[in-house]
């Protein structure tokens, strides 16, 4: 109980053992720049104003596709800017992008099996 | 702690100006990129759980198409949208948050995080709003559900599609409020200082994470189709 507040009011100090570095090798993050922030959230405020109209469009089957490249497009300028894909390490990039082919791999394998369901007569 | 630390540092609200190393690290540089690539290695897994639900989706979307244009139809697209538009516009103070957090800003960290959590709160409101509009209109599964077009039990079947996928979502929307109520605390209380911002920035990808599945939601749950 008074443990917990002690380590809310003490000063940062990490865990047992660990080390503080001294000021000298203190590492300052690059940061992004303001307006690329401002503009990223422009971007997909207007992607999003894109999507919405379009759906009020008759493009028959194209509506699907075109609301989700919308989507996928959105995500990737959220992943490149707003969590820093853009400038981070091959290692980062590989760990993005494996969730979503192991996401690909469920949906097309699923897809393939519905999609193909009747086309060889069973005999029952 | 190591011993370069003089005792004037140690005391109430006083912080070394310095990051920490955990022992297993051999620099700041590596500290910080295991906190990402950890995060990020989350993150993939709940792309897969999030994934079964969109799989679900996908499949009875094919095989019933036509039902589930009509039954989109009468969720608030207006309502959506607006969710959408106040997601993008938290995960744009979530992001000035990370970069306050590594220029040091503790009194910006702080009020971003709080701008961050209330703007998740906006979310959530809308999205009770909704859940009772839907409520009052006959449209939760279960033996309240009253549909009158054609097809009643796979508008239901949509109907259960949708509160599983928003469902889901806005308790990952929940964790994430109180995940940055915590952090702003936490802020204040100086523990993000001196370069050890570490956590605020994993619990930014959270968030941006979290923005990026309702992102593929509006379209998929509200834009079925053309209205």
């Amino acid at each position: 109980m008074f443990g917990v507040a002690d380590w809310l009011f003490a000063a940062p100090r990490g865990a047992p053992g660990d080390r503080a570095l001294p000021p000298c090798e203190l590492v300052m993050e690059d940061v992004v720049k303001t307006k690329v922030y401002v503009w990223t959230c422009i971007a997909l405020l207007a992607l999003l104003a894109l999507t919405w109209a379009i759906a009020y469009v008759d493009l028959g089957p194209f509506n699907l596709i075109v609301a989700l490249a919308v989507a996928v497009g959105k995500a990737i300028v959220i992943a490149l800017f707003f969590m820093h894909i853009k400038g981070s390490s091959r290692l980062l990039h590989l760990a993005a992008v494996a969730g979503v082919i192991w996401l690909l791999f469920l949906i097309c394998l699923t897809l393939g099996d519905y999609s193909t369901r009747g086309w060889v007569p069973l005999n029952h | 702690m190591s011993t370069w630390i003089s005792p004037a540092f140690e005391g109430r609200g006083r912080s070394p100006s310095a990051p920490f190393v955990a022992q297993q690290f051999d620099n700041i540089e590596q500290q910080r990129d295991a906190a990402k690539l950890g995060m990020w290695i989350f993150l993939a897994t709940e792309v897969l759980f999030f994934g079964g639900l969109f799989l679900g989706y996908t499949i009875y979307r094919f095989t019933y198409g036509q039902i589930f244009v009509e039954t989109s139809r009468k969720l608030d697209v207006m309502l959506g949208g607006t969710n959408t538009a106040v997601l993008l516009i938290s995960s744009l103070l979530m992001a000035f948050a990370v970069r306050a957090s590594k220029l040091d800003q503790k009194r910006m960290l702080t009020w971003l995080l709080i701008g961050t959590a209330l703007l998740g709160c906006v979310f959530m409101s809308i999205k009770a709003v909704e859940y009772h509009k839907d409520y009052v209109d006959h449209l939760v599964p279960g033996s309240h559900f009253e549909w009158h077009g054609s097809d009643p039990h796979n508008a239901e079947l949509f109907f259960w599609i949708y509160f599983a996928m928003t469902g889901l979502h806005a308790i990952h929307v929940t964790v994430g409020i109180a995940i940055m109520v915590v952090l702003a605390l936490l802020a204040w209380l100086g523990k993000f200082s001196h370069g050890n911002h570490n956590t605020v920035e994993v619990a930014g990808l959270y968030w941006h994470f979290v923005d990026i599945v309702w992102v593929f939601l509006f379209p998929l749950l509200y834009l079925v189709g053309h209205r």
